[in-house]
């Protein structure tokens, strides 16, 4: 057991799997010497040389698509975007390559690459910095996309994401990187990657988060308790395929659930889980699903970002409106 | 068409335009007449039966490309995209490569494909919508068809990155140094990505070709909407050598690719083939060239025909007699008839393997969808 930062927890698991696997290379943006500007790729081109941990040219398209090359050479590439408003430019590779080639060739070729994006904001940025981009991936059939919340999974759902045969996008919170510490167990079997999972029990409320957003719904759940309301806090750690068993099991419970993401509400993925589980529960639910999340305009400037970010109050607010119905 | 900036004066600070005529010097071994030149870089001997084999080469994969087209015409295939005269410029880039180096075409390499023993039911099964495409890749070292403009150089520099990775590079043995091929267009040049495959071959000295099939035409757009200059001279700017080859001229074309090959196997890094040829069909079979360009032009480039002027060559120096005349001819009648027959039997696919085709790993998601599809379908037979 070793206390370890998400950042340090990622740092581990990449270390660990191009321990195991040799095919295994990182490569990105000043991911060498430096470290990476978070430090998450730090000391490994020190120790597995700069042929496996590849500093690139200044290209996002550049970046995943010769990543695209070295998977169908046999390798497992772990490319790193700088920032979640710097992968635009290799949206294009993403979409209609890394997803899609799989599919064109009938199974033949498989893209075993994992794009790791730090997501999110709270960290005082400029523009492009602190976006949360995962609906338009999710909504990009080919792709897999996992998003973790604390150290003990990032270190443990780095490596399953890079060992998975399929591509998958993997949302990094940011604002947590070096905030969030706890003890990690390298030697305890990992969750299975693609389920999610109840991180506190509850029976008035259901709260949905992923990523940055399952702390503040633990917060909530600790404020609420205190004035005698029962939250359940589900961590959803894989946004696609959505695992949403434990979501539909809580809310047969329940009858309320508030989902609760950075990214822009409308079409995001509080609007694919309300829909999926309005069909699943209908006759459970005694009220509508609510969703808190990013307003939708964009990303604004760092000084009034906590209006913007789903916050304690907002939270709770939702929570208090689903007794309203 | 005359850009504006053609004429510029020279500016006292900057100093002149870039430089815009003559035709810079083309690599050519066999001139449109059919005469053998010599170049002191290229020099290659040919034997008869490997100029015969060109012949052949190109004859065949033009009659696929009449055969392809004549289908579409029929509505066997929903699209063909034409190489009528990029035969040599295909051939020649084929015929070059080693078996273990590995190519990632455009969706207009038929030749290139042909070269490298991908069946052409093949490609009529991806036009004719059956599928997008149904070859192995690692069988033939031959990547699927990419239609996205450009994004396939990108891959192919990765790929070469992975040879290197692999210690494929520089060894000294024939059979195992690898190159890669990068195959674009005049159009896709100006792509983001295949100038950030420039910048990531250079930067990484990847052993990659990039072949540009310089055929004139992006669809409607004229080579001069996509450069001012040259476009081997790009290379330049990148850090590493580019050459201009008649891309009419298989030998020309073959011989300048088999040296790029061998530098980039034995590690000197990248290299930009221009092969300057034509596009003498349409753009698609959806697209009516007469609309934007003049058929004097055409006629220009017909009389640079890749295959006349190589069957010029053969009866000129005799190397070739009539049995082998007519055994191509029937080889290229068998091969259109089997194409026509092959075309009609593809079987259509089944909705119900989408979902398995998706990931390598299901989803329980996926799953779901299928089974409910096929509920949906089966509803429909109980009814029946």
């Amino acid at each position: 057991m070793v206390t370890m930062t998400l950042a340090k927890a990622l740092n581990a698991g990449l270390r660990k799997v191009m321990e195991d696997d040799d095919k295994v290379v990182v490569m990105g943006e000043d991911v060498g010497a430096l470290g990476g500007v978070f430090r998450i790729t730090d000391g490994l081109q020190k120790d597995f040389g700069d042929d496996r941990v590849i500093d690139t040219p200044l290209a996002e398209s550049g970046i995943v698509g010769t990543a695209v090359g070295l998977a169908m050479r046999g390798y497992r590439p772990v490319v790193e975007i700088q920032f979640d408003g710097f992968v635009y430019p290799a949206y294009d590779q993403i979409v209609c390559q890394v997803a899609k080639l799989h599919f064109r060739s009938q199974g033949r070729v498989r893209i075993p690459m994992v794009i790791r994006i730090p997501f999110g904001g709270g960290i005082g940025a400029v523009e492009h910095h602190s976006e949360s981009p995962e609906a338009q991936f999710v909504h990009t059939p080919g792709l897999k996309v996992v998003a973790c919340s604390n150290p003990a999974d990032a270190y443990a759902m780095i490596q399953q994401a890079i060992h998975a045969d399929d591509p998958v996008v993997f949302l990094e919170p940011k604002r947590l990187y070096h905030s969030a510490k706890a003890d990690v167990d390298e030697s305890a079997p990992p969750a299975p990657l693609w389920q999610s999972r109840v991180v506190r029990p509850g029976s008035d409320v259901t709260l949905v988060g992923y990523g940055p957003t399952v702390s503040t719904c633990l917060d909530a759940a600790t404020v609420a308790a205190e004035e005698g309301r029962s939250l359940e806090v589900i961590d959803l750690r894989t946004l696609s395929p959505l695992d949403l068993l434990p979501v539909h099991e809580s809310v047969r419970r329940t009858g309320r659930l508030v989902v609760v993401h950075e990214a822009h509400v409308t079409l995001g993925l509080g609007a694919e889980i309300a829909a999926r589980v309005t069909e699943e529960c209908f006759h459970s639910l005694e009220a509508p699903v609510l969703r808190v999340g990013g307003f939708d305009t964009p990303y604004p400037p760092a000084r009034i970002e906590d209006a913007f970010l789903p916050d304690l109050d907002r939270v709770l607010d939702a929570v208090d409106r689903t007794f309203e119905f | 068409m005359t850009h504006p900036a053609m004429n510029d004066p020279v500016d006292p600070v900057f100093g002149p335009p870039p430089e815009q005529t003559p035709d810079p010097e083309l690599v050519q071994l066999l001139t449109p007449e059919g005469e053998r030149l010599h170049h002191p870089g290229f020099d290659a001997d040919f034997s008869p039966e490997q100029l015969r084999g060109f012949y052949r080469d190109m004859t065949l994969v033009r009659r696929l490309d009449v055969e392809a087209t004549a289908l579409q015409r029929h509505g066997e295939l929903g699209l063909w995209a034409q190489l009528l005269g990029q035969e040599a410029a295909q051939i020649g880039a084929g015929r070059a490569l080693a078996p273990q180096d590995y190519v990632f075409p455009t969706y207009r390499e038929h030749g290139v494909a042909w070269c490298r023993g991908v069946d052409p039911v093949r490609l009529l099964a991806l036009f004719r919508g059956v599928d997008q495409g149904s070859w192995d890749p690692a069988e033939h070292n031959f990547g699927l068809y990419t239609i996205v403009i450009g994004a396939q150089t990108l891959h192919a520099t990765g790929y070469a990155m992975g040879v290197q990775r692999d210690g494929l590079v520089g060894t000294g043995d024939p059979d195992r140094d690898t190159a890669v091929v990068a195959h674009f267009g005049d159009g896709a040049s100006s792509q983001g990505d295949v100038n950030e495959a420039f910048v990531f071959a250079a930067s990484y000295n990847a052993p990659v070709v990039f072949f540009c099939q310089n055929n004139q035409w992006a669809i409607s757009e004229p080579f001069e909407r996509q450069s001012r200059i040259p476009l081997y001279r790009r290379a330049h700017g990148f850090g590493f050598p580019g050459i201009r080859v008649d891309g009419n001229d298989v030998l020309a074309t073959y011989a300048v690719t088999k040296a790029a090959l061998q530098r980039a196997r034995e590690g000197q890094g990248p290299i930009l083939i221009e092969a300057y040829t034509y596009r003498m069909g349409a753009h698609t079979t959806t697209d009516d060239p007469t609309r934007y360009r003049l058929s004097e032009d055409v006629e220009h480039w017909k009389l640079k025909d890749p295959i006349a002027r190589l069957e010029v060559y053969l009866r000129r120096n005799g190397l070739a007699d009539d049995a082998f005349w007519a055994e191509v001819a029937a080889e290229a009648d068998a091969l259109g008839e089997r194409m026509r027959r092959e075309c009609h039997a593809l079987p259509d696919p089944s909705p119900h393997d989408l979902w398995d085709l998706v990931h390598a790993e299901k989803t329980p998601e996926l799953a779901a969808q299928q089974a409910a599809y096929d509920a949906h379908v089966a509803s429909f037979e109980e009814v029946h």
